[in-house]
């Protein structure tokens, strides 16, 4: 007689997402060969971890996101053991040991632990009110909080982290989320996805402050606040930890299986021990650790194929996120850094709130990021995970799946000319396709004639790739081509001027907003446009704009001018050209102090010491700092030095005190950031020996009082001051002088010189604002003032007292024998 | 046990779009950039061209600008881009749980040659 065979025994350990699904799939396969146990730490059946932010945010309820019901269990006659983890296991014994006892012996294991929230190790951590968000009894306990109203606070800004903050913000709480990184959801968003991420965050009226590292959790016996480590103090009676999770691999550890970051599986999730085999997020394959979803669903298949039909082989998963916080649309998949001869796509609409990222290699997507249009999103992952040539579409891959494949549409012109004529081209003023070929055919052949005429591309100036390719349709060979408009770099259309108006107009404050808003081509711009945009907005928005370090040019970074052998030079301020012992003792004791090689007199009159290493740097400004000197600015784009002759003093032909203005002067003027560099000169009669007639702002004293001259240069292209005006006090060339400067910070171009900036507006147009416009230029004058007042800090001696140390020390020292007798 | 990346830092310690050094004992550095994307490279700290110090450049896309002439270099594969033509030797580094890790090998190989 036949007996049936014994059916193996198979314990799971995890009732989540990843140990129930490896049994669904082991049971499709041949549900008669394993007798099944699971036990699970959570009092519950397998429910949908992932839809646990719903189930926060009040839009599902826990019965909604069970994937497998008791029913399931039973009808496959499944032993589940929930509310009982397993605390040990006996791998020469086979068997397992759960926490209240219960000892049970298998043929095969299957570990399925999942992850654990990572709870960051500082003071604090374990009050009560702080908790993780990883299982339902975290949500109970947000819910149960949020029941109570008042502050909270989430640490980390990922994915888990922002639906948490958005929950309790649903659920009435005032949320601030504390992220580490500058940008949001770092891992999943680039630079601009994340901004535009952020902003809409705050106007949903959450706090989010990037950049914040946390000290410590602080309150009497539960949870009262958090303190960061730059002192801020943020109330809150939750605390959500969400800064990210760990394979959870204690178990496995301690049986001794192999264990890198997580449990190390072949292509077949099998560990280091043939009878146990592992999945989900405990798991490490290739190297490799996987926190989302889709990686779990193929790995499951692999393992039920290798343990009960034909070996497949998991082969590694290329992922993608989506934020679960509705009305807010965010994709990211692949791989979106660049490198190795990457391509950048880039569509921004400002007016939608849209920013779209495509990363291309040899003709492949290899990475996407999406925000506010993600209806695109899972095809271009499936254009990635499947490798497809996209050179035929790459013209219009960016505008999506409809317009990509929308019959043989593949030249953006053809596009174009598909359009019906009532299709609007100009959404800022309202033109629609007819009327632009209209004006074209009635004689406004160039983009300046079309946007004169109809006010197309005349706003915005997003349209203008449109309107161009109009006149190029409708006219044909005799359309000229692009206009020649000197755009601020590659990455824009839109000219210094455009970039400048609208920064103003629109209020922006951070780089990437006017990157965002003015439809930049590149997701982090260029060394051309980053160092511009950082001046326009400190420019605009005097003592509020933060200072984006990144954006400036290495001598603006480290106050001082790098040299060809990558050592520094130091100029330190001297009012007027004007020293004194004391100065001059602590000039050579920092010479002999730091070996400088050379020391020289330089044109402006100052002192420049040669040869100072980038890490000596800060103890050099300190020394100088003690003798009274300040920064010098010769490494900025920034006012550098008024020079001055000894004048009536002590000259037999000075007029009037030369000296003593030029130091007034330099006082009013010093530490201000300008397009480029600015020289001041003060000469006290008509024989110049100041040689004020070959600098940015001249003054010469003559006996009834002041002549102002202006945009002079002594640099590759010699030019002579023109004169502006004459003034009868030292009062009025300070005014006149301070004008001017407000005049040129607010209107040239950045990197353009007084000189060529006079050229181009006409000295007229600068008589017409300075001299005869006296309201105007009290106006410039006091706007000059009001943002010196937040300028004038000494730079060097926030250095030297240890303000960005880290850009003056190296990371650490390659001593190779050193290091490797140490270990 | 010796391994094959050595730990020199935590990647918050070099700011976003910026760079780092590490100075080996030869007195050559090292300088390790972090991109806009979270990205790290390693390359020798000395532009192909008149060796400028790559570290002080202004970094966007993949991409450093060279402080001295602006020449572009990729950080990737320490080419040259654009017009330019030269290479700066670039060495294996990789982020595990917010540690750089720099690979051992190649600094070994590359303070040997130094």
């Amino acid at each position: 007689m036949l007996s049936p065979t014994p059916r193996e025994k198979l314990v799971v350990i995890g009732n989540g997402m990843a140990g129930c699904r490896a049994v669904e799939e082991i049971l499709a396969r041949d549900p008669g060969r394993f007798s099944i146990t699971i036990f699970g730490a959570e009092p519950h059946v397998n429910y949908n971890r992932i839809m646990l932010s719903p189930v926060l945010a009040g839009e599902k309820r826990f019965e909604d996101i069970i994937i497998n019901s008791e029913q399931w269990y039973a009808s496959n006659g499944i032993e589940l053991v929930s509310g009982d983890p397993v605390v040990a296991m006996d791998r020469v014994g086979r068997t397992v040991t759960s926490q209240q006892g219960r000892t049970i012996g298998y043929d095969r294991l299957l570990i399925a632990t999942g992850s654990d929230p990572f709870i960051i190790p500082v003071p604090g951590k374990d009050l009560p009110g702080v908790i993780s968000f990883r299982d339902m009894k975290d949500v109970d306990a947000m819910l149960a909080a949020a029941d109570q109203g008042g502050d909270a606070v989430v640490i980390g800004g990922g994915l888990l982290g922002l639906e948490a903050a958005h929950g309790l913000s649903l659920r009435g709480m005032k949320v601030t989320v504390i992220h580490l990184m500058p940008t949001l959801m770092e891992r999943q968003l680039d630079e601009a996805a994340g901004w535009l991420l952020k902003t809409e965050l705050e106007r949903r009226g959450q706090t989010i402050l990037t950049g914040a590292d946390t000290a410590e959790i602080f309150g009497d016996g539960k949870v009262e606040g958090v303190r960061l480590k730059d002192g801020r103090e943020i109330p809150a009676s939750l605390v959500v930890m969400a800064v990210g999770i760990r394979p959870s691999t204690a178990l496995a550890r301690e049986a001794g299986l192999a264990v890198g970051r997580g449990i190390q599986v072949d292509d077949h999730m099998v560990t280091s021990d043939e009878n146990v085999l592992a999945v989900g997020e405990c798991v490490e394959h290739n190297g490799n650790v996987y926190g989302l979803v889709a990686p779990l669903w193929e790995m499951c298949r692999a393992l039920a194929d290798g343990l009960v039909s034909e070996p497949s082989g998991y082969r590694g998963s290329v992922t993608s996120t989506k934020l679960k916080v509705s009305g807010i649309d965010v994709f990211s998949a692949g791989d979106f850094s660049g490198g190795n001869g990457a391509e950048d796509i880039v569509l921004r609409d400002a007016s939608r709130g849209v920013y779209k990222r495509v990363v291309l290699r040899d003709d492949r997507i290899v990475g996407t990021v999406l925000y506010g249009d993600t209806a695109d999103g899972s095809w271009y992952f499936d254009l990635l995970k499947k490798q497809e040539d996209v050179a035929s579409i790459r013209d219009v891959l960016i505008f999506g799946q409809a317009f990509a494949q929308g019959g043989g549409q593949a030249d953006p012109k053809a596009a174009v000319a598909a359009l019906s004529d009532d299709a609007e081209i100009c959404g800022c003023n309202g033109v629609s396709k007819g009327a632009v070929v209209s004006v074209i055919q009635s004689g406004a052949c160039t983009l300046d004639a079309v946007r004169a005429t109809c006010k197309a591309s005349a706003s915005c100036g997003s349209c203008t790739g449109l309107v161009e390719q109009l006149l190029s349709l409708t006219m044909g060979d005799d359309y000229e081509g692009e206009r020649a408009v000197r755009t601020i770099c590659k990455c824009s259309s839109f000219t210094h001027d455009d970039v400048r108006r609208e920064i103003v107009a629109q209020g922006m404050t951070s780089i990437p907003e006017v990157m965002q808003k003015l439809h930049w081509t590149t997701p982090d711009g260029c060394s051309s446009c980053r160092p511009a945009l950082n001046y326009y907005l400190l420019c605009a928005h005097p003592g509020v704009y933060i200072d984006d370090q990144q954006s400036r040019f290495v001598n603006e970074r480290l106050h001082a001018n790098i040299q060809k052998d990558g050592t520094y030079s130091v100029v330190p301020r001297m009012w007027g050209g004007i020293t004194n012992p004391r100065e001059l003792r602590a000039i050579a004791d920092v010479v002999e102090k730091y070996n400088a090689p050379m020391v020289k007199v330089t044109g402006g009159q100052r002192l420049d010491i040669f040869g100072i290493r980038k890490e000596d740097l800060p103890a050099v400004w300190a020394d100088l700092n003690a003798a009274g000197m300040v920064s010098g600015h010769a490494y900025g784009k920034a006012l550098r030095t008024v020079k001055t002759c000894v004048g009536s003093e002590w000259c037999r032909f000075g007029t009037q005190d030369s000296t003593g203005l030029g130091v007034q002067t330099e006082r009013m003027t010093w530490g201000s950031w300008m397009p480029h560099k600015f020289k001041i000169a003060v000469s006290g009669c008509p024989r110049n020996c100041a040689e004020a007639t070959i600098k940015d702002f001249g003054i010469i004293c003559v006996d009834s009082g002041y002549e102002l001259h202006v945009a002079g240069n002594g640099g590759i292209k010699l030019r002579a001051t023109d004169f502006l005006c004459k003034v009868a006090t030292e009062q009025q060339a300070l005014d006149h002088c301070a004008a001017f400067i407000q005049l040129y910070r607010e209107e040239a171009w950045y990197l353009e010189r007084t000189a060529p900036w006079v050229e181009r507006v006409g000295i007229d147009y600068v008589r017409q604002r300075i001299v005869e416009d006296e309201v105007g230029r009290e106006a410039l004058t006091s706007r000059f003032l009001y943002s010196q007042s937040f300028s004038q800090d000494d730079p060097w001696a926030e250095r030297a007292a240890g303000k960005d140390h880290e850009q003056h020390a190296h990371l650490g020292e390659f001593r190779p024998f050193i290091l490797e007798a140490a270990e | 046990m010796i391994g094959d990346w050595i730990d020199v830092g935590a990647l918050v310690e070099i700011p976003m779009r910026g760079a780092r050094t590490i100075r080996m004992g030869t007195g050559e550095e090292i300088a390790v950039f972090r991109t806009a994307a979270n990205m790290v490279y390693a390359l020798v700290n000395r532009c192909p061209h008149k060796h400028g110090p790559l570290s002080q450049g202004i970094v966007h896309g993949d991409a450093v600008a060279c402080p001295l002439h602006n020449w572009r270099i990729s950080l990737s594969t320490g080419e040259a881009l654009g017009e330019d033509e030269g290479c700066v030797p670039t060495i294996p580094v990789k982020i595990d749980a917010g540690r750089i890790l720099i690979s051992r090998l190649a600094m070994l190989t590359y303070a040997a040659a130094a």
